[in-house]
């Protein structure tokens, strides 16, 4: 297994690179989207709880490669191609960001109705009181399961693999399918995976203990 | 800090067991016999293609497989086992069929598989039964008309991950970039949504393809010869005398014709003769 990996450390490396890169950009993303769909769908404003709504259930009900696929193969039909990597990303950042609005939504709703009133009595405006008061508090009780859904992330962004998107599965696949070498390709593929997603893990655990 | 510390140790060495496990289970291939045990259970479980028009492909309306290759399965099936045998089918795709043969799932390989020396490392083939070759599928708006022509750097073909049509397009245009999928469906959908210029496999896979879908036409010639083997795992030897004088048998009272004329005379553009074993 050693001298597999030895022979294919760069397109093992490349994937690598492109799975953390990948993860990278829709963690950011979707946790910018995702806190803004959840910030909508406890506003008091009828419209605006309805289309974070339709959002959410829309790309939360919806399987990822479906996603995906839409992006790849269906929307280069009006637009301009876009590659594999591409797409994947955008797939896995919407797909993400209607978990993560569910959940900050669940950390939103956790903190009580008094304080946002506190709020507003004293002088606040709306998006002040969110921005200063609800929003720290609520991401706080959102930290362990925010964890979870970062980890899947990691773990989801091997849809890149049927798209083309050159991450550690489609590596995998294709040093696997010209090696034979399937296991132990594999089982590599697995090590780089716990690589990212252990340390995540443990980070989230610490973080949870320091703010709890 | 400490328990982190406890905990991941138990995490890498449950891995290292793990690895140690897959280890033995790769020296522990299953050496017995694979003829007498056919001959015993008098069924052959095949490895066949279900994503590849004309070899094996799932027809929507019935969920069976149809296409030379099953033909030709389950004829051989017949000369081998006599007429009560059973033919079982399993689908296997490009990239899984080397490993499900190797780990025992199915007992022959029989899934458009180019006799390589590298395949021949692994497993053992029986004398071609198909001289593909390898070809250009594009747009017919496509001006390319070469292989010659995708060798410019951001070039972008398209091929199937597992299939041999990776290392020849690397090697004939170095310089142009290769997407891999996982079945044909994929790769000429992806061709389809304009992801790449052309998309790269055998001939006779690539006519099927065109055959359903007249906008797509194959260009650039055969640029390799490509003769299909049947497989079977490394070592079994006897199995693949049987498939061989099964074949031969085929042959001989026209059998083998017969399939290929069913399946490839009306395709458009290919000439059934040249691929004849």
């Amino acid at each position: 297994m050693w001298q597999l990996f030895t022979q294919n450390w760069q397109a093992f490396l490349t994937g690598f690179w492109h799975t953390i890169l990948s993860s990278i950009i829709a963690l950011i993303f979707s946790f910018i989207l995702g806190s803004g769909f959840a910030i909508l769908e406890t506003n008091p404003n009828k419209f605006w709880r309805g289309v974070a709504k339709v959002y959410v259930e829309i790309f939360r009900n919806i399987p990822l490669l479906v996603v995906t696929m839409f992006f790849y193969l269906v929307l280069p039909k009006v637009l301009p191609a876009m590659s594999g990597f591409t797409a994947g990303t955008i797939g896995l950042t919407l797909y993400t960001s209607a978990f993560i609005a569910e959940t900050v939504r669940s950390g939103l709703q956790s903190v009580g109705t008094g304080q946002m009133e506190g709020c507003l009595a004293n002088g606040l405006s709306y998006w002040q009181a969110m921005k200063n008061v609800i929003l720290p508090q609520a991401l706080k009780i959102t930290i362990p399961p925010l964890g979870n859904q970062f980890v899947n992330l990691i773990k989801n962004s091997s849809v890149l693999a049927f798209v083309a998107g050159m991450d550690l599965m489609y590596q995998g696949d294709v040093i696997a399918s010209n090696t034979f070498q399937t296991i132990p390709t594999y089982i590599i593929v697995g090590i780089f995976y716990l690589i990212l997603t252990l340390p995540l893990s443990y980070y989230m655990q610490y973080l949870e203990k320091k703010l709890a | 800090m400490k328990r982190i510390w406890k905990k991941l140790g138990i995490i890498l060495s449950l891995l290292l067991v793990a690895i140690g496990l897959a280890g033995c289970g790769n020296k522990a291939v299953n050496k017995s016999n694979v003829y007498q045990h056919v001959k015993k259970t008098n069924t052959i479980i095949w490895g066949v293609r279900n994503d590849t028009p004309l070899f094996g492909l799932v027809d929507p309306k019935t969920g069976t497989l149809r296409g030379f290759e099953i033909d030709l399965a389950k004829a051989l099936t017949k000369e081998i086992l006599g007429p009560t045998g059973k033919c079982k089918l399993f689908q296997a795709s490009a990239k899984t069929k080397i490993p499900v043969l190797k780990n025992g799932n199915i007992d022959v390989l029989l899934a458009t598989c180019t006799i390589t020396p590298d395949r021949a490392k692994v497993v053992d083939f029986s004398k071609p039964y198909f001289g593909a070759g390898q070809s250009l599928l594009v747009p017919k708006t496509s001006s390319l008309h070469s292989i010659k022509q995708l060798n410019k750097p951001g070039t972008k073909v398209l091929a199937v991950k597992g299939t041999t049509a990776i290392a020849n397009i690397q090697k004939v245009a170095p310089k142009a970039k290769l997407l891999e999928y996982d079945d044909y469906g994929q790769c000429f959908s992806a061709l389809k949504s304009g992801q790449g210029v052309a998309m790269s496999t055998d001939n006779g896979i690539l006519a099927g393809i065109a055959a359903n879908n007249p906008q797509y036409h194959v260009v650039g010639g055969s640029f390799t010869t490509e003769p299909y083997g049947i497989a079977v795992d490394k070592g079994q030897h006897q199995m693949r005398d049987e498939i061989n004088k099964a074949f031969a048998k085929l042959k001989a009272n026209g059998t083998y014709d017969r399939l290929l004329k069913k399946w490839f005379a009306d395709v458009p553009g290919f000439n059934y003769k040249e691929v004849e074993k």
